[in-house]
């Protein structure tokens, strides 16, 4: 995309420096545990060291006597409000703290009130639980077996842990080019629990001012507009109403998904902070965040796929077995229980697709969330890629002319997939080739069967992704009934600096500077001279919030439009100011001039001040707009990655060599922030395709509950990301442009996964599942006969 | 117990239990909160800060321990209103974007090049090895670091 602001003015494409760093690198950002008010009272919490058990007693003596305990709450407290239970955002049910029994280990049990941090910690070590230990569920196929123990025992017609049953597409369909099929490949896929381990845990300070009757909650939430509407229906019974409660969202360290739901520490806070009229701060540690908030993925998905004798797939088929956890607390739009996993027909032209997936209850923590992905996309992607990789290798056929062979073709778009939805536009053999360009696909072809001679281990992978982000549009999309649109508010202020507010919160993407340069753009006001703000809901316009690389696709859109809207009043009051018809004016970032007079123009600022003072009779003062933009189609980000691997035969320990990334997210805000957000996301790829998992024994106790063992890679095992673009503009953005932030999270596990399977197809191995540790690959390997 | 200590050239004393750990008195005594807390287990380095010039993960350390020593911390790091090249360095390369580990990350880093003043690539790498970062896949980290290096040995610091 050709530039069409100057450097000064720093509109689209521009690389300026982020408005956010001058605080952030002094440390001066205002995070919620910065927030310190006076009188504030510490929240801690007691957890299960129980999967499944009865509550039997709870004796709260020994805490009391803690020096500066003020009270222990539990969940007979809090049913005389009727605030035990809550909602989740799938419409099932959560405890905030349990009454009769803890559904899995780390689950809130009671919570400790008190003047300082540790002795709330000493008052909750100190509570005493008795508790009578049920039969434990964590296998979700166990769970969904006749004579299963029933774990959701408040639900008085329950009589098994099955949650739903969603299908899509046409089975019969799909059936017959299954039974017509030359080639078929089947496999069983697990895409374990993870967890987006935010730097910064979650928390809140909740503050109740009996003398306004007013609740403000600084928290780190992704979607602080929500979260008071939230509140305000599941606490207007006991006086919550939504002009009384403000939500604040400050900066945020980190969220990737992990900061949408509600977790019962906001709650019990609030009513801590209801109960006494104190400010109420919650702060979790890091193995509580790890081990109770909501985790990713888990599902366990059985993929089939067909094609013809010649290559040309014509078919998908999949099964999948969704643990949900003890509820289905899920973050997707209502309509979709498992989120948009029907894009996984991915990048290529299928004839017929079935997809069908069963939710299950086990005693786990509740979840389903994001890892920086839009709903479910990763699980869909991972599925497509490391299937088609399968059927490449089954018919010996290099991934890549495979690929190449099966893609959706750019004249083929706007798309419709097998499974109705309508990509806006691609072009994804135009992606591939620039990333084998890039690493050399043929002399690493050749360098691989060098060293296979030699009995090294080297392996290529590709990935092919194609995402599906911005949620969306309003005729499918909502959040308990809430419309996923998102907004803008524009003041341009009379010496032509502006602010701007937005309906989503920004937890390190960037968003102050990346809006001001859509502003820039659109209105030729430097981006240096717009204030961006998001995340108080007392001055935000109402938007939905960030994730599932929605800021851009739908906050920036709603900027976009708001702009214009400002832009056709500003024509209107140049018009008057040069004394021409407004067809006369040519617009070109930054001014109005008369066509064939380009001496006689206006600028924004000359506009900007005269709407406060020299405005055209009967036209209202003032240049604002505000936009709730609702989008009329998701947008379709997709790339092509390609990973070279080593593996270590000794030890079985992988090795990324090189990996290219060649994302194409449509027309790119600034180019550094994009690289950025890549750069992360790859990061967020290697992680579980390596290293992060977190699992749990036969009774319930979590693996993977700290630092200790849930590992987060750091610089050493993190390679240098390859990174570079095409550039393929989304044709109903208003910008052209398609989000960003997951695409590489979503893309890049698969490569690494097809770059270790094809460096040892030729031992007979055919899949691993991810994290492939050491341990895996090693016990691969001596299966397999290779000794060193 | 009375502690003694001086934090970027400025002397504090406060009466503290003996167990407060040294983060919660530099974030909640001193209100320096600048320097993070992002784990229990002294892996994630947010709440990295300088002892004596030492780089310490101040979540591990007693604030008692810190008795009479000389703390530096991320609020230390800009004199006289002009940045250090390491701060430059992040701003300059896109080194940092929720912000939360940077300042675990700087001052790791400001010790390193104390030592190790022309790294290498690998060198820098492993100096961070105890410091995470979620966000920027350290790729620029590392170039911000290189950035500093460079402008220091050009006698910028």
């Amino acid at each position: 995309m050709a530039l069409r602001t100057s450097p000064e003015v720093g509109g689209m494409g521009h690389s300026i420096k982020r408005k956010e760093d001058p605080r952030f690198i002094r440390g001066k950002g205002t995070y919620v545990d910065d927030v310190q008010l006076p009188g504030m009272l510490y929240l801690d919490i007691v957890r299960s060291p129980h999967a499944h058990a009865k509550i039997v007693k709870i004796d709260a003596a020994k805490a009391m006597a803690v020096p500066g305990v003020l009270a222990v709450i539990t969940g007979q407290d809090l049913a005389k409000y009727n605030l035990h239970w809550m909602p989740t955002l799938m419409s099932d049910t959560q405890m905030v703290l349990p009454v009769e029994k803890v559904m899995y280990q780390a689950q809130e049990v009671a919570a400790v009130l008190a003047t300082s941090r540790y002795a709330a910690a000493d008052g909750a070590a100190a509570v005493e639980v008795q508790y009578d230990p049920l039969p434990v569920v964590v296998d979700p196929k166990k769970a969904l077996e006749p004579g299963a123990p029933v774990l959701r025992t408040d639900k008085k017609d329950k009589k098994d842990n099955h949650i739903w049953h969603w299908e899509w597409g046409d089975k019969g369909a799909t059936d017959r080019a299954f039974g017509e099929a030359a080639v078929t490949v089947k496999e069983d896929i697990y895409l374990p629990r993870i967890h987006v381990a935010s730097i910064e845990t979650c928390g809140c300070v909740a503050h109740f001012d009996r003398v306004n009757d007013k609740l403000t909650v600084w928290m780190t939430t992704q979607a602080p507009h929500a979260i008071r509407t939230v509140f305000a229906l599941v606490a207007g019974h006991v006086g919550l109403a939504e002009h009384k409660i403000r939500i604040i969202s400050p900066d945020i360290g980190g969220g990737f998904g992990g900061k949408v739901p509600v977790y019962p520490g906001y709650v019990i806070a609030v009513a801590a902070s209801v109960l006494t009229g104190k400010p109420v701060k919650w702060i979790e540690d890091r193995m509580e965040n790890l081990q109770a908030d909501s985790f990713a993925r888990d599902y366990h998905i059985t993929a089939e796929l067909a094609a013809k004798k010649d290559g040309t797939l014509t078919a998908l088929r999949i099964k999948t077995l969704a643990d949900h956890g003890y509820t289905d607390a899920a973050a997707n739009p209502s309509k979709f229980p498992a989120g948009l996993f029907h894009v996984c027909t991915g990048s290529y032209d299928l004839k017929a697709a079935h997809v069908e997936v069963d939710g299950a209850y086990t005693n786990k923590p509740p979840g389903g969330i994001a890892y920086r992905c839009s709903f479910r996309v990763t699980e869909a992607v991972h599925t497509i890629e490391r299937m088609v990789d399968l059927m490449a290798h089954q018919l010996n056929i290099d991934p890549a002319d495979f690929r190449m062979k099966n893609f959706v073709k750019p004249e083929q778009f706007p798309y419709k997939s097998a499974l109705g939805w309508e990509y806006d536009s691609g072009n994804y053999g135009g992606a591939l080739k620039k990333a084998m360009d890039t690493i050399g696909y043929a002399d690493l072809r050749r360098e691989q069967a060098e060293k296979r001679k030699r009995g090294q281990l080297m392996g290529i992978g590709i990935s092919s992704f194609t995402e599906i982000v911005g949620a969306g549009p309003s005729k499918h999309f909502d959040i308990l009934g809430l419309k996923m649109f998102d907004s803008c508010e524009i003041r341009v202020h009379p010496t032509g600096k502006a602010i701007a507010r937005f309906g989503t919160k920004s937890q390190g993407q960037g968003h102050e500077t990346t809006y001001a340069q859509i502003l820039a753009e659109e209105l030729g006001i430097p981006a240096q001279d717009i204030q961006v703000e998001e995340g108080d809901t007392d001055t935000a316009p109402y938007g939905l919030g960030t994730y599932a690389s929605r800021s851009t696709p739908v906050a920036g859109a709603a900027a976009a439009v708001a702009a214009r809207k400002v832009r056709d009043k500003a024509r209107k009051i140049a018009a008057y100011l040069l004394e021409v018809a407004e067809d006369d004016l040519v617009w070109e970032p930054g001014k109005f001039s008369v066509k064939g007079a380009p001496s006689k123009s206006k600028t924004i600022q000359d506009i900007a001040f005269a709407a406060y003072t020299n405005h055209p009779q009967g036209m209202e003062a003032g240049l604002e707009a505000v936009s709730y933009y609702d989008p009329p189609n998701l947008t379709y980000p997709f790339g092509s990655y390609i990973c070279v691997v080593d593996i270590d035969s000794g030890t079985g320990e992988v090795k990324v060599r090189r990996f290219v990334a060649i994302d194409d997210c449509g027309n790119i805000i600034n180019p550094m922030i994009v690289q950025g957000q890549v750069h992360g996301g790859l990061t967020m790829g290697l992680a579980p395709a390596l290293y992060e998992e977190i699992s749990y024994d036969e009774i319930g106790n979590v693996r993977g509950g700290s630092f200790i063992d849930y590992l987060v890679p750091t610089a050493v095992e993190t390679p240098k990301w390859e990174t570079g673009h095409t550039v393929t503009p989304s044709p109903h953005h208003p910008l052209g442009a398609k989000g960003v932030g997951e695409s590489a999270t979503v893309g890049a596990p698969a490569a690494i996964a097809n770059a270790v399977v094809d460096a040892l197809w030729y031992l007979g191995v055919r899949h691993i599942d991810i994290p492939i540790t050491p341990a895996k690959v090693w016990k691969l390997l001596r299966e397999k006969g290779v000794t060193e | 117990m009375l502690v003694k200590l001086s934090v970027n050239g400025e002397k504090h004393e406060a009466n503290v239990e003996p167990r407060l750990l040294l983060v919660h008195m530099i974030r909640e005594v001193l209100r320096l909160t600048g320097t993070h807390i992002g784990c229990d287990t002294t892996h994630c380095g947010a709440c990295t800060i300088l002892v004596d010039g030492q780089p310490v993960k101040s979540c591990t350390m007693f604030a008692v321990q810190a008795q009479g020593k000389q703390l530096m911390t991320v609020e230390g790091l800009e004199q006289n209103g002009k940045l250090h090249p390491l701060q430059e360095g992040f701003m300059a390369e896109h080194g940092l974007q929720c912000g939360y580990c940077t300042p675990g990350m700087l001052m790791t880093s400001y010790a390193f090049l104390k030592k190790h003043p022309k790294p290498s690539e690998d060198d820098i790498r492993w100096a961070i090895s105890g410091n995470l970062c979620r966000c920027t896949g350290y790729v620029n980290i590392v170039k911000a670091v290189q950035h500093a290096a460079a402008a220091i040995s050009q006698g910028g610091a």
